[in-house]
C-alpha cells in the first residue's frame, strides 16, 4: 500500500427525487387547488380591511381575551391587511415548492480575476491616457487644480456654520439669580419651608421673569432643581454646605452630572437620589456624592434661604455649571 | 400564436430594439442561486427595507417635524390641554386619528427592529461560515457600513416624535457629542443650533431620517446586492458542490416565486405584529421636558448594549491641564464602539493576514471546522450580549427581585471575564465536533442496537453513514499554519521580529484541528 493520503471522494449530486405531485396528476391538482385557496384567503383579508376602514369607527373598543381592550377598527384592518400580504406570500411559496421545476441545475464559476492580457491592456489604456492629458509632464496643472480642488471643499464647511452659535457662556449660566424664588414646577407657586413635610421632595424652578408666561424647554434643561427635606441632624455636611441649607432643606440640580437626565428617583429610607437613565446614583446627606454608578461629579447643590415674607430662595446662583460634563468645564 | 403572445411579442420587441436587454435578461433570468434557509436571512433585511420605505412615507403625510409649541386638542382625552410640540401633536393625531395611522406606525417600528435584528443574524451567517472571504471583502465592509448606519437611522426614528422616551434618547445623545475633546461643545452647539434641547434638532434630524440615510441605504443596498450577483452566491458544502460550480435553482421561475412570496411573507408578518403588538405606545410617556425621565428608560434593542456599556463604566473623569475629559462617557460611548466596528470591518483582512490564504472562497465553511473564527465570534457575541443584559440591569433587577447594584458589579467583571471563557469553551466545543465527524466517518453511525458477543460481550452495532455524508464530514481543507521564516538563508534575523512572530502564533491558533479522516484511516480500520 502506498504512503500517500488519498482522500474521501466526493460522490456527486445525489440522485433526484420526484415529489408525490411529480408523479401523481391528483396530488399535483390538488396543490393547485391548496395554492388557489391561498390567494382565496388573501382576497377575504382585503376585503376585511377595506370593511373595517369605511364601516368600523376609529374608536370602537372590543374586549379580547388575554389581549384585554381592542381598538377594533385598528385590529380587524391590521388584520385583513396582514392576511392579504401573508397569503399572497404562501400561495406563491407553496406553488413554487409543490408545481415548479424543482431539478438542480449547475451553473459553472469562473474566476473573477481578468486575463492578463486584459490587464495589461488597462494598464496600457490607463497609462496612456494619463500621458495623453500631460498630467506628468504638466506639474503647474497638477498642482493649482489640487490647491484650487483643495479650497473648494473648504466651502461647505463655510454654509455650515450658521447651524448654530458658538457656546459663549451659556453652559456655564442658569436663570437662578441671588433672590430667586424657588416656584412649583408645574403651577408656578413660591414655597415656604413648612410646605416640605419631612421626608418630602418637590421639583422646583426660578421664578418667571416679569413679562414672561411660561418657562423654555431650553431654561428647564438648566434650570429644574430638586428639593429635599431631611432632619437637620442626618446631613454630613461642611459648614459651608450646611449654611447652603434652610431648616433641612436641601436643593440640588435636577440635571444628571453625568449625561443630563433627569435625577428623578428619590429613596427616601436610604436618602439616595437615582437616575434611572444609568443608575448614578447619589447621597443626599452628603451633598450628593456619587457612590454608585458612571457619574463623576455629585450634583451641584443651590444655596437656599428665605426672604422676608417666609419663601425659599436662592441665596446665589449655581456656583459651577450644571447638567453633563464638557471640554472647557473646568478652565 | 396567440393574440396575448403577439402584443407581449411586440412590446419586448419594441424594448428590446431600443436597449438590447434581451441578451441580458435571457442569462440573468437563468441565474442559478443555492437554496438554504440562511439565505433568507439578508433576504429579510432587504424586505424590512422596502416596507420601512413604504410605511414611513406614509407617515411623512402626516408627521409634522416641528418644535413649534401647541396645546393638544385631539381625540385622546389624557393629553388634552397638554402644551406639546407639533411634532409629538401630529405622532398622537397619527396614531388616533388617521385611519391606519397607528398600524403604519407600529409597522414603521416593528419592521425597524426587524430589519435590524435579520442584518445582526445575516451577518452572523456570513461570519460563522466563512463568507466574507476572497472575493467577498468589500461586501462584508459594505454589510458593517449598512449595520452601523442602521442603528443611527433607528435611533434617529425613535427621536423624531418628540416623547418624554425619546427626549431623554436624545439627551443622551447630546451629552455624548458634547463629552467629545476640544470640540465637543461647539459641535452640540452647532448640531442642536445652540443649547439643548433648541427647536432645531428634530427637523434636522427629519431630513436627515427620511431623505438622506435612506438615499445612502439605497445606494449601499444596490452596491452590495450588484455584488452578490455579479460574484455569485457561496454555497455551502455538500455532494457534487465544488468552489468551480453554483447547485441550485434558477431565478426564473423558481426564485421569482420564492422570493417575491417572501417578500409577501415577510411584510405580511410584520404587518400582524403591526396589527396585535402594540410597540412604542407614546401616548403613554407625554411630551418631553428636560425635568422629567420616565423610570426604566430604555432604547430600542439595538442600542441597548451601548447604554449597557455606558452605565457599568467606571466614573472616570479627569480634568487634564485644566480641561475636562469625560472618559466615562467617551470610552464606552465612543472608543468601544469604535474599536468593534472597525475590528468587524478589518476582519477579513485580518484572518487573510493570519492564513496566508489569497485564494478564492466559494464553498461555505462548517463553523466547526474553523474553531478559532467560531470561538472569537462566540467571544464578542458574548461581550455584547454582557452589554445589552446591563443595559437592561434596571428591568431585570425588577423583574426578578435583584440587587441593581450586583448586576452592575456582575456586568463589570462579566464583561472581562466571560469573553475569554466563551472564547476557550467554544473553541473546545468545536475541536470535540471535528472529533465526533471523524467518529463518525470511521465508525459508522450507532443503531441502537445491542448484540451479545459469544463472550458474553455486549456491543452496539454501527452502520457506515452514506458517502454523501461521509463527503460532507471531509470535504473541508485543513492546512497546516503559515511558515515564516525567523531568520533569512545567511541567518540574519528578520526585520520586524516581534509581528512575525505574533502572526506564527496567530496562524498556529488558527491551525489548530482534529485531523480529518482519510480513505486511508478508513481502510486501516476495515483491515481490523
Amino acid at each position: 500500500m502506498s504512503n500517500e493520503i488519498e482522500l474521501i471522494k466526493d460522490p456527486g449530486l445525489p440522485e433526484h427525487k420526484l415529489r408525490q405531485s411529480d408523479v401523481d396528476p391528483k396530488a399535483a391538482d390538488r396543490a393547485e387547488r391548496q395554492v388557489a385557496i391561498l390567494f382565496g384567503l388573501s382576497s377575504l383579508g382585503t376585503i376585511v380591511f377595506i370593511y373595517s376602514y369605511l364601516f368600523i369607527p376609529v374608536d370602537r373598543f372590543i374586549f379580547i381575551p388575554l389581549m384585554g381592550d381592542q381598538n377594533l377598527h385598528q385590529l380587524l384592518l391590521g388584520l385583513g391587511f396582514a392576511a392579504a400580504l401573508l397569503f399572497i406570500g404562501l400561495g406563491a411559496v407553496h406553488w413554487a415548492k409543490t408545481l415548479m421545476p424543482d431539478h438542480e441545475v449547475i451553473a459553472h464559476r469562473h474566476e473573477l480575476r481578468s486575463p492578463d492580457a486584459d490587464r495589461e491592456a488597462f494598464v496600457k489604456t490607463a497609462k496612456e491616457g494619463a500621458a495623453a492629458a500631460g498630467l506628468g509632464r504638466r506639474s503647474l496643472i497638477k498642482r493649482s487644480l489640487g490647491l484650487s480642488l483643495g479650497l473648494v471643499g473648504l466651502s461647505p464647511i463655510l454654509f455650515l456654520g450658521d447651524l448654530g452659535p458658538t457656546p459663549g457662556n451659556a453652559l456655564r449660566t442658569t436663570s437662578w439669580k441671588a433672590g430667586s424664588r424657588l416656584v412649583t414646577d408645574p403651577g408656578d407657586r413660591p414655597i415656604r419651608p413648612e410646605d416640605l413635610e419631612i421626608g418630602a421632595v418637590a421639583q422646583t424652578l426660578p421664578e418667571l421673569a416679569p413679562g414672561k408666561d411660561h418657562h423654555s424647554l431650553n431654561d428647564i434643561a438648566k434650570d429644574a432643581v430638586l428639593l429635599i427635606r431631611l432632619r437637620p441632624e442626618e446631613f454630613n455636611l461642611d459648614a459651608e454646605r450646611l449654611s447652603w441649607t434652610y431648616q433641612g432643606i436641601i436643593a440640588f440640580s435636577k440635571i444628571c452630572s453625568h449625561m443630563g437626565c433627569a435625577v428623578a428617583l428619590y429613596e427616601q429610607t436610604t436618602k439616595h437620589l437615582l437616575c434611572p437613565c444609568h443608575q448614578s446614583t447619589f447621597d443626599v446627606t452628603r451633598a450628593a456624592k456619587v457612590i454608585f454608578g458612571p457619574a463623576a461629579r455629585p450634583l451641584p447643590q443651590l444655596a437656599i434661604t428665605v426672604d422676608a415674607e417666609g419663601f425659599l430662595i436662592a441665596q446665589a446662583p449655581f456656583n459651577e455649571p450644571v447638567g453633563p460634563s464638557f471640554w472647557e468645564r473646568s478652565a | 400564436m396567440s393574440a396575448r403572445e403577439r402584443i407581449a411579442g411586440n412590446v419586448a420587441s419594441y424594448v428590446d430594439d431600443r436597449t438590447g436587454a434581451a441578451a441580458w435578461m435571457k442569462k440573468n433570468l437563468q441565474k442559478v442561486f443555492p437554496d438554504h434557509w440562511s439565505f433568507m436571512l439578508g433576504e429579510i433585511a432587504l424586505y424590512s427595507f422596502i416596507i420601512l420605505l413604504l410605511s414611513g412615507t406614509f407617515l411623512t403625510f402626516w408627521f409634522d417635524p416641528s418644535m413649534r409649541e401647541v396645546v393638544y386638542d385631539g381625540a385622546y382625552v389624557p393629553l388634552q390641554g397638554v402644551e406639546m410640540s407639533a411634532a409629538y401633536a401630529s405622532a398622537l393625531d397619527i396614531s388616533f386619528e388617521v385611519r391606519g395611522g397607528l398600524l403604519m406606525r407600529q409597522i414603521h417600528h416593528w419592521s425597524a427592529l426587524i430589519f435590524m435584528a435579520s442584518i445582526v443574524v445575516h451577518l452572523m451567517r456570513v461570519f460563522f461560515t466563512g463568507a466574507f472571504r476572497k472575493p467577498r471583502e468589500f461586501n462584508w465592509i459594505l454589510g458593517i457600513g449598512l449595520l452601523t448606519l442602521g442603528i443611527v437611522e433607528g435611533f434617529l426614528g425613535y427621536s423624531l416624535p418628540d416623547d418624554l422616551l425619546s427626549g431623554t434618547g436624545i439627551r443622551i445623545a447630546h451629552a455624548i457629542i458634547q463629552a467629545v475633546p476640544v470640540v465637543g461643545t461647539f459641535l452640540a452647539f452647532l448640531l442642536f443650533g445652540g443649547e439643548f434641547p433648541g427647536i432645531a434638532f428634530i427637523p434636522r434630524i427629519y431630513t436627515v431620517h427620511i431623505l438622506i440615510l435612506p438615499g445612502i441605504f439605497l445606494a449601499l443596498i444596490t452596491v452590495h446586492l450588484m455584488l452578490v450577483w455579479y460574484q455569485k452566491h457561496t454555497q455551502y458544502p455538500g455532494p457534487g458542490r465544488t468552489e468551480k460550480n453554483v447547485v441550485g435553482y434558477s431565478l426564473m421561475p423558481i426564485y421569482m416565486a420564492k422570493a417575491g412570496g417572501f417578500f409577501f411573507i415577510v411584510f405580511g408578518v410584520t404587518a400582524f405584529l403591526g396589527a396585535v403588538a402594540s410597540i412604542n405606545p407614546l401616548w403613554l410617556y407625554g411630551p418631553y421636558t428636560p425635568g422629567q425621565v420616565t423610570a426604566g428608560s430604555q432604547p430600542d434593542w439595538y442600542m441597548g448594549w451601548l447604554d449597557g456599556l455606558v452605565r457599568m463604566a467606571p466614573p472616570l473623569e479627569p480634568v487634564i491641564f485644566g480641561y475636562t475629559l469625560s472618559l466615562n462617557i467617551l470610552i464606552p460611548g465612543l472608543i468601544v464602539p469604535g474599536i468593534i466596528f472597525t475590528g468587524m470591518a478589518l476582519y477579513p483582512f485580518i484572518e487573510q493576514w493570519i492564513t496566508g490564504d489569497k485564494r478564492e472562497h466559494h464553498i461555505l465553511d462548517r463553523p466547526r471546522n474553523a474553531p478559532n473564527r467560531t470561538a472569537l465570534g462566540v467571544m464578542s457575541l458574548t461581550f455584547m450580549l454582557v452589554a445589552l443584559l446591563n443595559g437592561g440591569n434596571d428591568l431585570i433587577a425588577t423583574a426578578f427581585d435583584l440587587s441593581i447594584n450586583q448586576i452592575m458589579w456582575f456586568s463589570r467583571i462579566g464583561i472581562f471575564v466571560l469573553p475569554p471563557l466563551a472564547f476557550i469553551i467554544t473553541k473546545r466545543l468545536c475541536l470535540s465536533l471535528q472529533r465526533a465527524d471523524r467518529e463518525l466517518v470511521l465508525h459508522g453511525r450507532e443503531t441502537g442496537r445491542l448484540v451479545m458477543m459469544p463472550s458474553g460481550e455486549f456491543v452496539e452495532v454501527h452502520e457506515p453513514i452514506s458517502a454523501e455524508k461521509a463527503w460532507l464530514l471531509t470535504q473541508h481543507e485543513q492546512n497546516a499554519p503559515l511558515e515564516l521564516e525567523e531568520s533569512d538563508n545567511r541567518g540574519v534575523r528578520r526585520p520586524g521580529l516581534l509581528k512575525s512572530k505574533l502572526r506564527k502564533r496567530f496562524a498556529v491558533a488558527h491551525a489548530e484541528q482534529v485531523p480529518k479522516p482519510t480513505m486511508n484511516d478508513v481502510r486501516e480500520i476495515e483491515h481490523h
